[in-house]
């Protein structure tokens, strides 16, 4: 896009941007950013003395940041830890939020439960379908070019690959022999 | 019944056999959803950025229903009720919560004290299932869900759960004042709703810098503000300076958060290798853009820990940076009669209805920028004549 493009709009904002329906409507002067946004009651200072919300039942296992004594009153329960991305999520969880042993085996654990998902779909018969799930219908619809694209640059690295792959074995057992 | 199920990054699928919601606190309620949006946000969980999202999980946090079972302690809302639900889930009696700090309640998140308890947002914001699905579990249903106001067009009020409020937000914390001058860094949903309430708190001058030229058209005509793309501005800091008389603005609003794009290191450290919790360049180019003594407001989502930002120009030029996740019930009262008095149509930056049984397609559309998409709603076939 042109800069030339916002002529109009820079002409009509300096002299009539009065005309913006709602314009200085919110206005307040002292919105002076310190902190005005909090409405102060001095809560903060009853630590753990406040009255908590009933609490919810904890009858799967739910990993609580080691920067709080306990579980919330409430909280998800969709899918609890397990297998082996529930062990490294379990390691993550004895360390506090700021440390780097805290996040990064949280990350590798999700990328282990993404195998670990294929693994259980398979287990349960199912095959999932990788092409419809990553949207490839949507991009065959908008992106064609691009799509079939992908799929030959991916097709032609895949069979250089396994072709090298082959000349190697090929190469091996001759040796062998 | 059908709901989302993220199976990893840059797979999701509508699943028909996810179990029905449970009442499992005496404050839930179940609803069954009328709209669901996803958001810029989703993207980042969809693109496997945020720790601790768990295949299996449903996404959505910005959705409206109606409530179809109570808990025995929800005494405000009933069944029948046709509610909006804002995406912070806050108890209302922890000390946050009553100092109307509805996105950092204490008592909704157990896995992260820095962050709340959102619907759909992986474990790192407490483990809940999202909006993406016929139905939902809403903890503390008597605390943030809203009746939707009669005459209110359901599609304005979906936008109420986080859209709005999170731009308005983005534009209160920049504390701007009659004459301002106000950057929005990036033209998604937020950026461009961030751009269009800069005028409620009386701004001069909005301009909102993107890298898509489609988004930043659309960001024009309905926020009414000057648009330049940043691939053809050259140093875009550099170039606000001079749109500025070399001061710098006002109020800079970081609207993109972790997946920025514009610059080769943070892509590579914070978005492809995640040595760095994503990609800081809007933030960065919001500090350097900023005058001395500014307000740079950041409602962009960033990961925990480590993160390049020019902390030293903030000292040295001395600016205040206020950052939140939106405080939706909070603002409910205000947004909802600027919407019913026409000062905001929120509804008009939805380009996309897409059921929710096309859930795959829909984010890959969102998230690869195609068909000119700016904020897609799921509909569940169930929820049509709603
Ligand atoms: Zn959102
Ligand atoms: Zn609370």
């Amino acid at each position: 896009m042109e800069n030339v493009a916002n002529v109009d709009v820079q002409k009509r904002t300096d002299e009539t941007y009065k005309d913006i329906p709602g314009w200085g409507i919110d206005a307040d002067p002292e919105n002076e950013p310190t902190y005005p946004m909090k409405h102060y009651t001095g809560d903060d200072h009853q630590r753990l003395h406040y009255e908590r919300p009933p609490l919810q039942p904890v009858d799967v296992e739910v990993l609580h940041s080691n920067e709080r004594p306990n579980v919330t009153a409430a909280f998800g329960t969709v899918s609890p830890p397990s297998g082996l991305s529930g062990m490294l999520r379990r390691y993550a969880f004895q360390h506090s939020e700021g440390s780097s042993l805290h996040w990064l085996p949280l990350i590798m654990a999700d990328r282990i439960n993404a195998i670990e998902g294929i693994v259980d779909d398979l287990a349960h018969g199912h095959i999932p379908n990788v092409f419809a799930e990553r949207g490839w219908n949507a991009e065959w619809k908008y992106n064609r070019k691009g799509l079939i694209t992908k799929i030959a640059v991916t097709t032609l690295v895949a069979t250089t690959v396994i072709a090298l792959l082959s000349t190697k074995k090929k190469k091996k057992k001759r040796f062998s022999f | 019944m059908l709901a989302m199920n993220y199976r990893g990054p840059f797979r999701v699928r509508a699943d028909r056999n996810k179990p029905y919601p449970e009442i499992l606190h005496p404050g839930d309620a179940i609803v069954q959803v009328t709209r669901s949006c996803i958001c810029g946000s989703d993207l980042h969980l969809y693109h496997g950025l945020v720790p601790d999202t768990r295949v299996g999980m449903t996404f959505g946090h910005e959705f409206t229903g109606i409530v179809v079972e109570t808990g025995s302690a929800v005494q405000k809302l009933k069944v029948g009720d046709h509610v909006l639900v804002p995406f912070n889930i806050a108890c209302g009696m922890c000390p946050f919560c009553k100092q109307e700090l509805y996105g950092n309640c204490h008592e909704s998140n157990p896995e992260a004290t820095a962050v709340g308890g959102i619907f759909g947002y992986s474990h790192t914001a407490g483990g809940y299932d999202g909006g993406q699905a016929e139905y939902v579990r809403v903890p503390y249903a008597d605390v943030s869900p809203t009746v939707i106001p009669q005459g209110m067009d359901l599609d304005d009020a979906v936008l109420l759960t986080d859209v709005v409020p999170t731009g308005y937000q983005a534009a209160e914390m920049g504390g701007i004042k009659k004459g301002d001058t106000v950057v929005v860094f990036g033209a998604g949903p937020i950026g461009i709703m961030a751009a269009r309430c800069s005028w409620l708190f009386g701004a001069a001058r909005v301009i909102v810098i993107d890298q898509l030229d489609y988004r930043l058209e659309f960001a024009k005509n309905y926020a009414k503000c000057e648009v330049y793309n940043f691939r053809s501005i050259g140093d875009p800091v550099l170039f606000l300076k001079k749109q500025t008389d070399y001061f710098g603005a006002d109020v800079c609003i970081d609207a993109v958060g972790c997946e920025a794009a514009g610059s080769a290191m943070n892509t590579l450290t914070g978005r492809k290798t995640l040595l760095q919790a994503g990609s800081t360049t809007a933030l960065f180019w919001a500090i350097n853009s900023v005058k001395k003594g500014g307000i740079v407001s950041i409602v962009g989502v960033y990961g925990p820990t480590w993160n390049f930002v020019p902390i030293g120009n903030v000292v040295n030029k001395g600016i205040t940076i206020r950052a939140n996740q939106a405080s939706v019930k909070r603002l409910l009262p205000r947004l909802i009669d600027h919407v019913m008095s026409g000062r905001l149509n929120p509804k008009e930056i939805i380009t996309h209805r897409i059921p929710l049984e096309e859930v795959s397609d829909a984010y890959h559309i969102f998230s690869a920028k195609r068909d000119n998409c700016i904020k897609p709603i799921l509909i569940p076939s169930s929820a049509k004549a709603a």
